[in-house]
């Protein structure tokens, strides 16, 4: 099993991660917050400070007109008129820069031709000749104007309508400075916000964060092995309830865990402990066959039968209790590599010669490929897969050994094939399983039924494998993969 | 044929072993401990010691060091497959060679015919039997006697197992070539060429401090890496 690389969060996951969602949402609620009080104060403070204009040009005007009406004949000549709207005017220069019109009754507004009645709306013109002061602001060429109506009425006391009206129009470009300054303040204000809002932002997100990325670090030690994984547990939220939960899980797994390895160590070292028991009683047994074998032939034919019947299986005996030990030794581990270099060929020749294969084998094996690994443990390998070959396949048995790959990765094959029936593809997975028996009708073969199996176990310790599979032609290959190193002698 | 000194501690094994190699003609004495071993090392007078490594009182090694220390006869453990170490330990202590039990009474013959030629003083065991001649060799501080078989070293002889004693012979019958530990295997410890190699290189060791004026800097059993070992050449 691969241990889990601890992952940086790429960049697309750090976008969408909760850091930053919790970030963006605290600067749109401070932005929103700090935008809508800057709208409902700028519409305020508008409109206070158009009213303020307003009133102040509306009393102005009244002022001027009360002033200067007096001097005016009644009913006005079109002269007069003329010289009082200019009269109006310069004396609003000073302060309110208006622009005057007049008219008396129905006649023309005074003075004509700059405007006309058509740059008064309709509505001030209406109230004003209804005897009521009114103002409107209107829009003249992107320029926003304060156009006030007066009626102009009889001083003595009765209160009627003389008739005279009086339009004054303001400009309002000033006050739009004043209020294109309190946006702009109440601009600059909201971003100083948003960056403040930040601070708190990350606090959050770093609150609900950090317990998550615990989280996530100890699920990464349970994957890797680290059963006895903790988290700390603070406060009451939430979060620390995931916590807690977290670690009742990681508590239950540890103690699962430790319970099956405990049951399987336990019948392992029984297995171990069975073959070891039975090598001494097998020691002496062995030691006498021999003794058995030769006088067999001077027994009566029952006892000889019976002696030799003990002799054989002794043999096979010793040699499964061998296979088991074998076995238990790589399953505790205690399996060592004695690696040297040696000559591959040279190798499975004497495997070969060992046993008395020559003949039986067609070897094809190139000189001069020279690997690191534990000849025992090859010999064993190869010893293996021939006699199975010539067991349960058919002779001539070919034995191969190739060398693959590039320079920096190159494997060492060694193949054994065979010209029997090969292996139903339904068992070829199983070959090696412990015990395995590719033909149930066979209750016991030659071997103790581990050869495959620790054929394989061996091709692992050399951080190798054994395939499986049925040539092209018929029959069984198996084929014996290992990384071929070079180099060293010591194990 | 030869008197074998055996030292193992299971009656069964001990009673089965003492019959097969009296079969095969062997006079065999047998102890159950290490100490009545040791007694009949001086009584007995063997040509050859077959010592179980886990004996009781664990003295096999202890009890392979006290024999070393004063005789340089064969002696083979016997010992069960696996237990590496014991292996390790055994042959430091001066083991010649070891025996995985359960083993058939051939295996046991053939192995104790094997250690026997190793000390026999006719044949020296070399590849090139013309450099089997009577005059002593000088290789630099060493005199070897192959007939004799006494090695010598500055004019004093030097006490060397069997095995140890074969593998130099075998080495300097040829300066300067290289042997992988295989082929040391088949032709020193006649042992198949897939034995165990562990065999060489404890008793180079062992002949190192022997022979060898710093065993970090050896002068006369050179390793050659990857491929094995080689004499001098001086």
């Amino acid at each position: 099993m691969k241990p889990p690389v601890p992952r940086r969060p790429a960049l697309g996951t750090l976008a969408r991660g909760l850091r930053a969602r919790l970030v963006v949402a605290f600067l749109l609620v401070a932005a929103l917050s700090a935008l809508t009080t800057a709208a409902l104060t700028f519409r305020e403070a508008r409109t206070a400070i158009l009213k303020r204009t307003q009133d102040t040009a509306v009393q102005a005007l009244r002022a001027q007109v009360n002033s200067q009406v007096p001097d005016l004949r009644f009913p006005p000549r079109t002269v007069d008129l003329v010289k009082f709207t200019q009269e109006l005017e310069r004396s609003g220069q000073a302060a309110e820069h208006w622009t005057i019109h007049t008219r008396y009754k129905d006649g023309p507004v005074v003075p004509g031709g700059r405007r006309g009645d058509k740059g008064i709306p309709e509505g001030v013109q209406k109230k004003v000749r209804a005897g009521i002061a009114a103002f409107q602001r209107i829009e003249v060429d992107g320029e926003p104007l304060l156009v006030i109506g007066l009626p102009v009425a009889y001083s003595d006391g009765a209160g009627e309508m003389s008739g005279l009206e009086v339009y004054a129009e303001v400009r309002l470009r000033e006050d739009k400075a004043n209020v294109s300054a309190l946006v702009e303040a109440a601009q600059s204000g909201a971003l100083p916000a948003m960056a403040l809002a930040l601070v708190p932002a990350l606090f959050a997100a770093r609150g609900v964060l950090r317990p998550v990325r615990e989280l996530r670090r100890a699920t990464q030690k349970i994957t890797a092995g680290e059963l006895d994984t903790r988290l700390k547990v603070t406060g009451r939220d939430e979060l620390a309830d995931l916590s807690r939960t977290f670690n009742d899980m990681a508590e239950a797994l540890e103690e699962n865990v430790a319970e099956l390895r405990r049951m399987e160590s336990n019948s392992r070292r029984f297995a171990a402990d069975v073959s070891h028991e039975l090598r001494t009683p097998l020691a002496a047994m062995t030691a006498v066959v021999d003794v058995l074998d030769e006088d067999a032939a001077m027994l009566d034919p029952d006892t000889a039968h019976a002696v030799r019947l003990i002799s054989e299986e002794t043999g096979k005996l010793a040699r499964m209790v061998e296979d088991l030990m074998e076995i238990s030794r790589f399953d505790a581990g205690a399996a060592a590599l004695h690696l040297d270099e040696v000559d591959v060929a040279e190798t499975v020749r004497k495997t070969l010669q060992a046993r008395g294969w020559q003949d039986k084998v067609a070897a094809d094996l190139p000189e001069g490929v020279r690997a690191r690994l534990d000849p025992r443990r090859i010999d064993v390998v190869v010893a293996n897969l021939v006699g199975n070959a010539l067991r349960h396949g058919g002779e001539p048995v070919g034995v191969t050994v190739r060398v693959e790959g590039a320079a920096d990765g190159r494997r060492l094959l060694i193949e054994v094939a065979d010209r029997g029936e090969g292996i139903d593809p339904e068992v070829l997975p199983h070959v090696f399983e412990r015990f395995f028996k590719a033909d149930a009708a066979r209750v016991r073969s030659e071997g103790s039924g581990l050869g495959l199996a620790i054929t394989m176990e061996n091709a692992r310790l050399h951080d190798g494998t054994v395939r499986a599979a049925n040539g092209p032609d018929g029959g069984a290959v198996f084929t014996l993969d290992l990384p071929l190193r070079r180099g060293g002698e010591e194990a | 044929m030869s008197r074998v000194l055996l030292i193992e501690d299971d009656r069964a094994v001990r009673e089965g072993v003492t019959l097969t190699l009296r079969r095969r003609g062997h006079e065999v004495e047998a102890a159950a401990t290490g100490e009545a071993g040791l007694t009949a090392l001086d009584a007995f007078r063997p040509d050859l010691v077959l010592l179980d490594l886990m004996l009781p009182d664990k003295s096999g090694f202890e009890v392979c060091r006290r024999i070393r220390a004063t005789q340089q006869i064969p002696i083979i453990m016997l010992t069960a497959r696996g237990d590496d170490i014991d292996v390790v330990l055994g042959l430091e202590a001066g083991a010649d060679d070891y025996i995985v039990k359960p083993a058939r009474g051939e295996v046991l013959e053939a192995r104790i015919r094997a250690v026997l030629r190793r000390a026999a003083p006719v044949d020296g065991g070399g590849p090139d039997p013309a450099a089997e001649r009577a005059a002593a060799e000088v290789h630099g501080d060493l005199t070897i006697d192959r007939a004799g078989l006494l090695v010598s070293k500055n004019g004093q002889d030097l006490a060397l197992a069997p095995s140890e004693m074969k593998l130099l012979l075998y080495l300097s019958a040829t300066p300067g070539r290289v042997f992988s530990r295989q082929q040391l295997l088949e032709h020193v410890w006649e042992h198949s060429y897939h034995g165990d190699a562990r065999l060489v290189d404890a008793c180079v060791m062992r002949l190192r401090t022997k022979v060898e004026d710093s065993s970090r800097s050896p002068r006369y059993i050179q390793t050659v890496r990857g491929f094995g070992y080689r004499f001098g050449p001086v």
